[in-house]
């Protein structure tokens, strides 16, 4: 057993059960892990936007849930809610709603935002009050923790958790190096 | 090697090392003796201070993790030289449900006989001792202080110690 270990990298491999923003051959797989109800992730969401913006077509970005239940209450039904949008194909337009909305993130709110979407509302409240999703969420979860994941927002490019600070500059540079190098 | 000798510089306390025991406060009228917790993993997570300003720091994310180690009947122990009372503030204000233990007076002492006291700073490192249940240390990792080492090495450490010894 070695007391040391490398760089975290990311346990589950980007695939058919992510949420994924961009071509699938993009040079640069950007993974975020996140909370809707983290104030970090909230900053970070126009950051991640503008990251999209520069990269264009060479970015593909991902989010998986890590609700850090005992801090954030709403967490994990906001985690849930977007992934019952996900179910209809509208997983991002959720994501942005929550992000810019977090400070409702109450259930009333969450189903008025998928029916402000246009979604099938009354199945995200039954998907909702089943726990439908719950286990995808605990998935996701787990595979932030087995990957190393230390906190909300935890980023990793091209499988490597970037450890360096997530402002615009730094992340839209690692990104870009990790285009050049890939 | 008894327990007085183990070296204060020279790095965390190796593998295969007895870790040293200890007794130190978990709330003001309670306290928590390392050799209490034999027959069982403990994991031992000593970290700078209460109070990162962060959400899902390493606490609160161990905090979410602890059904994780409770599979392995592992004890979880944070420990950072704050006093009694900082951590009782600070377990409540993040809702942790494990013990945080005061390195407090003398100061350091346990982080100290650990390996991991950062004497210009005056705090332990982050720090990850994983224990077996005869206390013997089977794993240790130090993270870069600003770097929050997240849990999968600790995960990894249980899971070997749960596979018997000659099998897997």
């Amino acid at each position: 057993m070695s007391r040391q270990r490398d760089a975290a990298v990311l346990a589950l491999p980007v695939g058919e059960r992510d949420h994924a923003h961009g071509p699938a051959n993009a040079p640069v797989t950007l993974v975020e892990y996140g909370d809707f109800e983290c104030p970090h992730c909230r900053r970070a969401y126009p950051i991640v936007k503008e990251v999209q913006n520069r990269l264009g077509p060479r970015l593909r970005f991902v989010f998986r849930n890590f609700p850090l239940t005992e801090l954030h209450p709403h967490a994990q039904h906001a985690a849930e809610v977007a992934e019952a949008a996900g179910a209809q194909g509208r997983f991002w337009d959720m994501h942005d709603r929550l992000f810019e909305r977090q400070f409702a993130l109450a259930d009333d709110n969450l189903i008025e935002y998928a029916t402000d979407l246009g979604l099938d509302a009354a199945r995200v409240a039954r998907e909702l009050a089943a726990h439908t999703y719950k286990a995808k969420v605990r998935d996701d979860f787990m595979s932030g923790v087995r990957s190393g994941v230390n906190g909300t927002p935890t980023f990793f490019i091209n499988g490597e958790r970037h450890d360096q600070a997530w402002d615009v500059e730094p992340l839209a540079v690692a990104v870009e190096d990790a285009a050049r190098h890939s | 090697m008894t327990e007085a000798m183990t070296p204060v510089t020279g790095g965390p306390v190796a593998p295969g090392t007895r870790a040293p025991d200890f007794t130190m406060h978990s709330t003001p009228d309670q306290t928590v003796s390392l050799r209490d917790l034999r027959g069982r993993p403990v994991i031992l997570a000593f970290y700078p201070a209460d109070w990162s300003p962060v959400c899902g720091d390493q606490m609160a994310l161990y905090n979410e993790i602890l059904p994780e180690f409770q599979r392995f009947g592992a004890e979880l122990l944070g420990i950072s030289v704050d006093g009694v009372w900082c951590h009782l503030a600070f377990a409540q204000n993040r809702r942790l449900h494990f013990p945080l233990l005061a390195d407090f007076e003398p100061k350091g002492a346990v982080a100290r006989r650990y390996g991991v006291y950062r004497e210009g700073d005056g705090t332990s490192e982050r720090a990850l001792f994983v224990l077996d249940a005869d206390g013997i240390v089977r794993w240790s990792y130090v993270s870069p202080i600003g770097v929050n080492p997240g849990a999968d090495g600790i995960l990894r450490a249980l899971e070997a110690l749960a596979t018997p010894r000659g099998r897997g």
